[in-house]
């Protein structure tokens, strides 16, 4: 009999969707343990998010509150959340693999003295009562089960959109409790956060992502990706040949040296399919291919294949998608 | 100034990986062995500060088993001084007792600044650094793409969702590296020659990792479900972008 505690990440004052997925999942494992779901919250004047959780299974909400932790700060999460997580004594205790997810919770689980599980993609609960996460190892070429037998909480990073959110339950409510802490010695801080240019969902939370190559020729052939991606709510990515040929910058590259995306819909237009770029994508639950070359080693990855020239495909589909989606 | 830079040694890149018929972990047959991309940037960024920082010496640090040493010959030709392999004595310890023994290593030899990729490429698991940090009880950056160190202090820029942040940290604090921080050099012929000359002390992990055991427990190694074989989409340009978009929202159901 335990609880499952989930790490609740807002950003620009709403509660990422990230979230809503990691709820949903934690309130399937709590029934599994007989206990319940909740949620810590952690930043400045965040009350009202405490809320949101509910529909999704979430039955009590920490808030913890410093107006230190505005801005993210490393060893002011795990100096406050240290404390909370002791308090708390969950079972299990999940988090993002985000940015923010993977630099504290490592640092969390050992000032915890316990385990984590880096990118799991999936979670059970075995037949001894405990947490099995699987995860991908060498870049997606394998599987493997990881479990913490002997500590607690045991933890897990989720890759996004592993699960996907589980249906709201209108009118559910959680108890809500907040906290002031002390972060303590943060040592590091943060002097500056420089917008990125676009603000669009970033890769690694993407649903939806239409990729370009070395085929895309030059930067500004990218537009027509672009013009695809706004019509149907994606996000563009690119491989290395086209970040290293300057194509695209190095926060677009997905794969083993760029990011690694989970999105239900992988479009990749005049990318060769080279095992350093599956290494990034190959979760995608779909994968749409489109080369020239019908011998591409990407067209066995590919749910659909399309043997074409990219440049008269690409705006054929953002037109078609613009009608149907229209209608 | 003293400076180490952690380095793994982990399969190349293109290596097909096969997992043992039993799941208890991968064939080891057949594997190249490189230094990760990440170190590899770690590497020239540790080089880069010791030669903007007159007097400094730079160590690498590998923990594995005797194979190791080859990833260590590589970061001495590119321009490390010296190393230190701490022999894992082939019990492929998990994140948090490696993170035990370097960072005791670390704190017994004084370093002042710590270099790690951001992630080794074997099993992917990025704590390595941040675990690192919180036993010693140091500042960390991860994922850092640009870094200036003047006057005991360190700006550091991270990427992150919808942007970057800008830290300042003061030293000793440790650093992981991402690809787009720096070009490493290659090491060159007479770089080459000399690092078989370079000193590497060697340790053993049980007597650095204190009483850490490991935290975790993996089982189950197996390859990916192959996915089943996928369909071509024949026709002219028109009737071919037609049943994609069809198929992605009738089928697939992902639009
Ligand atoms: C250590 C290491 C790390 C790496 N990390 C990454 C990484 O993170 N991400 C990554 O992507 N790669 C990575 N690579 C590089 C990888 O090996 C490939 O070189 C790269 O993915 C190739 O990119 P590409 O498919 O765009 O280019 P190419 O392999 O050149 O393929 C271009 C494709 O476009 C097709 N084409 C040409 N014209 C058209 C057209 N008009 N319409 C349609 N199709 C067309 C061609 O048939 C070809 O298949 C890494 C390599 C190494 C060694
Ligand atoms: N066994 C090891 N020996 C030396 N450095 C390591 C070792 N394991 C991890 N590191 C360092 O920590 C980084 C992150 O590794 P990991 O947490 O395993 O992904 C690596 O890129 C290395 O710089």
């Amino acid at each position: 009999m335990g609880n499952v505690l989930i790490f609740a990440e807002h950003q620009d004052g709403k509660l990422k969707k990230t979230s809503l997925e990691l709820a949903s999942k934690a309130s399937e494992l709590a029934g599994k343990i007989g206990g319940i779901a909740e949620a810590v919250l952690i930043g400045n004047n965040i009350d009202a998010l405490a809320n949101e959780l509910a529909p999704y299974g979430i039955k009590k909400v920490t808030v913890v509150h410093s107006p230190k932790l505005e801005k993210y700060n490393t060893l002011g999460y795990v100096n406050a959340l240290a404390g909370i997580v002791k308090e708390l004594n969950p079972d299990i205790f999940l988090a993002t693999a985000s940015p923010a997810g993977k630099d504290f919770f490592p640092r969390l689980a050992a000032r915890l003295d316990t385990g984590l599980a880096s990118d799991a993609v999936d979670l059970k609960i075995d037949g001894d009562g405990k947490l099995l996460a699987t995860r991908p190892i060498y870049s997606g070429k394998a599987l493997v089960d990881l479990k913490i037998p002997n500590s607690k909480p045991q933890m897990a990073l989720i890759r996004p959109n592993s699960f996907g959110v589980g249906a709201a339950q209108a009118g559910a409510t959680a108890e809500v409790v907040k906290k002031d802490v002390d972060v303590g010695d943060m040592k590091a801080e943060m002097k500056e956060f420089v917008k990125g240019a676009s603000d669009k969902v970033d890769l690694t939370e993407a649903e939806i992502i239409v990729s370009g190559g070395r085929a895309m020729k030059e930067a500004a052939n990218f537009k027509i990706l672009q013009d695809l991606a706004d019509v149907i709510g994606a996000t563009v990515g690119a491989s290395r040949a086209a970040v290293d040929s300057g194509y695209a910058p190095h926060e677009m590259q997905v794969g083993q040296t760029g990011k690694v995306v989970n999105p239900k819909l992988y479009m990749a237009f005049g990318i060769s399919g080279a095992i350093q770029h599956l290494a990034g994508m190959r979760t995608s639950k779909v994968i749409v291919a489109v080369n020239k070359d019908p011998e591409a080693p990407i067209f066995q990855k590919a749910d659909y294949g399309i043997v074409g020239d990219l440049f008269e495909i690409v705006p054929l589909l953002t037109a078609e998608f613009k009608k149907v989606l229209g209608e | 100034m003293k400076i180490a830079v952690l380095v793994k040694q982990v399969p190349d890149t293109e290596t097909k990986i096969k997992t043992k018929a039993d799941g208890s972990g991968i064939e080891a047959d057949g594997v190249k062995y490189i230094v990760g991309p990440y170190d590899e940037n770690a590497i020239e960024e540790a080089i880069k500060t010791k030669e903007k920082n007159a007097g400094s010496e730079v160590t690498v640090i590998s923990l594995g088993p005797v194979r190791s040493v080859e990833a260590i010959r590589t970061a001495l030709a590119m321009g490390c001084d010296k190393a230190i392999h701490i022999d894992d004595e082939n019990s492929n310890p998990d994140a948090y007792v490696t993170a035990k023994a370097l960072a005791k290593v670390i704190a017994d030899k004084g370093f002042e600044i710590v270099f790690t990729g951001k992630q080794a490429i074997d099993q992917d698991n990025s704590q390595v650094t941040q675990q690192v940090a919180e036993f010693l009880g140091w500042p960390q950056v991860m994922l850092v793409e640009k870094l200036e160190i003047a006057g005991g202090k360190a700006t550091a820029t991270r990427r992150v969702s919808g942007g970057k942040e800008v830290y300042e940290v003061p030293l000793p604090a440790i650093f992981g590296c991402e690809k787009g921080l720096n070009t490493p050099r290659y090491a060159s012929l007479p770089g080459i020659m000399k690092a078989k000359t370079k000193p590497v002390e060697t340790l053993k992990l049980s007597a650095e990792k204190g009483d850490a055991q490991p935290k975790v427990v993996l089982s189950n190694f197996r390859l990916p479900p192959e996915k089943a074989p996928g369909r071509m989409i024949a026709g002219d340009a028109a009737a071919q972008v037609k049943e994609l978009v069809r198929a992605l929202r009738e089928e697939a159901k992902v639009i």
